[in-house]
């Protein structure tokens, strides 16, 4: 019971974060409204995961945690560089 | 040497309690691949003081519960500038030097800064952090310097893994 | 490692049903603060209050239903990952926002001075869409 009203709630927040990612204006507005997206996405996966009474669901969670924390540093550094094997060497900007 | 096997033990540790069974096959087969990824790492030479931090060992253990009730307080306080109306908010741009020796220390502190909101760290170069406060409160508290001091007094004696000394396996 | 919840004290569900409120109370104000925040180094704090707040007080809720087992494990798991990757991808973020050329809005009365000396970094070549 509580586990649903706490997914219904998360599936809530998680339509308010896309409000952002939609509005931007910057396409750095919509990474942080991205991540924090998957970061919902994984806490919803692990209380749906107790509301069926299924702990496999966890596992899940836990690869879309690495999942989320790879997609975001990918993106935010193909915004960067507009490519993903840009070296960091002799940029002032350093790596991302 | 040290830090290898302690890796190897870790990732052993984390196998079984991901999987859970403990079938001799499914044993082979997780030692097997802890062997490959422990080569691979001293292959890539990341097993190191900042790699697999071993170093800190207990006194980073007490650090944890003070770095959560701090994360609670500024979560609370951040909750009810969200909620103003119109928001308090004094958005500025810091800097604070880090009194840690290594680089190590340093990410330690800036990681710990971005943990509790109200406060995110945007640059770090060379122990000086460049930290976005959402309110004065949060910058003042920063200013302070305790959360410093912390991340000082977990990190112990690090002359060792000074700045650009290079680490290595004790 | 069953989710089987008979046998256990009320109280813990109480208390794990308070905790689970309250990290969605958090995530809920956090993503208000993505909304209504004014510029993106702004809403990073909101979003730090969901990935620490949010996300730390549900997944303490979840670990107090499920008692000592491997499940507790795997909760602990997620949490850790959760806070030892948040900073750095907000981090990541920052770098990528303030090379892109976007200059944090500061209210007057702070360091305006260091802000712009810093701000040398940005080189305009990359487009901010």
């Amino acid at each position: 019971m509580i586990y649903g009203a706490t997914v219904a709630a998360l599936l809530v927040i998680m339509g308010l974060s896309l409000v952002r990612a939609f509005k931007g204006p910057t396409v750095y507005d919509r990474m942080v409204a991205a991540n924090t997206f998957g970061t919902l996405t994984v806490i919803t996966l692990a209380v749906y995961g107790f509301m069926r009474g299924r702990p496999e669901f966890l596992d899940i969670a836990l690869v879309y945690a690495v999942i989320n924390f790879i997609g975001t540093i990918a993106v935010a550094k193909f915004v960067k560089f507009s490519h993903l094997g840009h070296p960091a060497g002799d940029d002032h900007g350093g790596d991302i | 040497m040290l830090r290898a096997f302690s890796l190897g033990f870790v990732l052993l540790v984390l196998w079984g309690l991901l999987s859970g069974l403990m079938e001799p096959f499914l044993m082979a087969l997780a030692v097997a691949s802890v062997l490959v990824v422990v080569l691979i790492s001293r292959r890539m030479d990341v097993i190191d003081h900042e790699g697999h931090p071993i170093q800190l060992g207990w006194r980073s253990i007490f650090y944890w519960p003070w770095l959560f009730w701090e994360i609670l307080k500024s979560n609370l306080l951040i909750a009810r500038v969200i909620l103003g109306q119109p928001m308090p908010i004094l958005p500025a741009v810091i800097k604070v030097k880090g009194s840690q020796k290594s680089e190590l220390g340093h990410v330690i502190y800036g990681n710990s800064i971005t943990l509790t909101p109200g406060t995110v760290t945007i640059g770090l170069e060379r122990g000086e952090l460049t930290v976005h406060a959402l309110t004065k409160g949060t910058a003042d508290d920063l200013k302070s310097g305790g959360m410093d001091r912390r991340v000082t007094a977990m990190m112990g004696d690090e002359k060792k893994y000074a700045a650009g000394a290079g680490g290595g396996e004790p | 490692m069953d989710l089987d919840l008979a046998g256990n004290l009320v109280i813990w569900d109480m208390i794990g049903w308070a905790l689970m409120s309250a990290g969605a109370l958090f995530a809920a104000i956090g993503v208000i603060g993505i909304i209504r925040l004014p510029d993106v180094f702004t809403r990073m704090h909101g979003a730090g209050m969901v990935d620490t707040g949010g996300a730390g007080l549900i997944l303490l809720g979840l670990m107090v239903q499920a008692g000592p087992t491997l499940v507790t494990v795997k909760l602990i798991l997620i949490a850790a990952f959760i806070f030892f990757t948040s900073p750095a991808a907000t981090h990541a973020v920052a770098r990528a926002a303030l090379n892109g050329g976007v200059t944090p809005l500061v209210e007057k009365g702070t360091d305006h001075k260091k802000t712009k000396a810093r701000e040398k970094g940005g080189d305009g070549k990359s487009s901010t869409t």
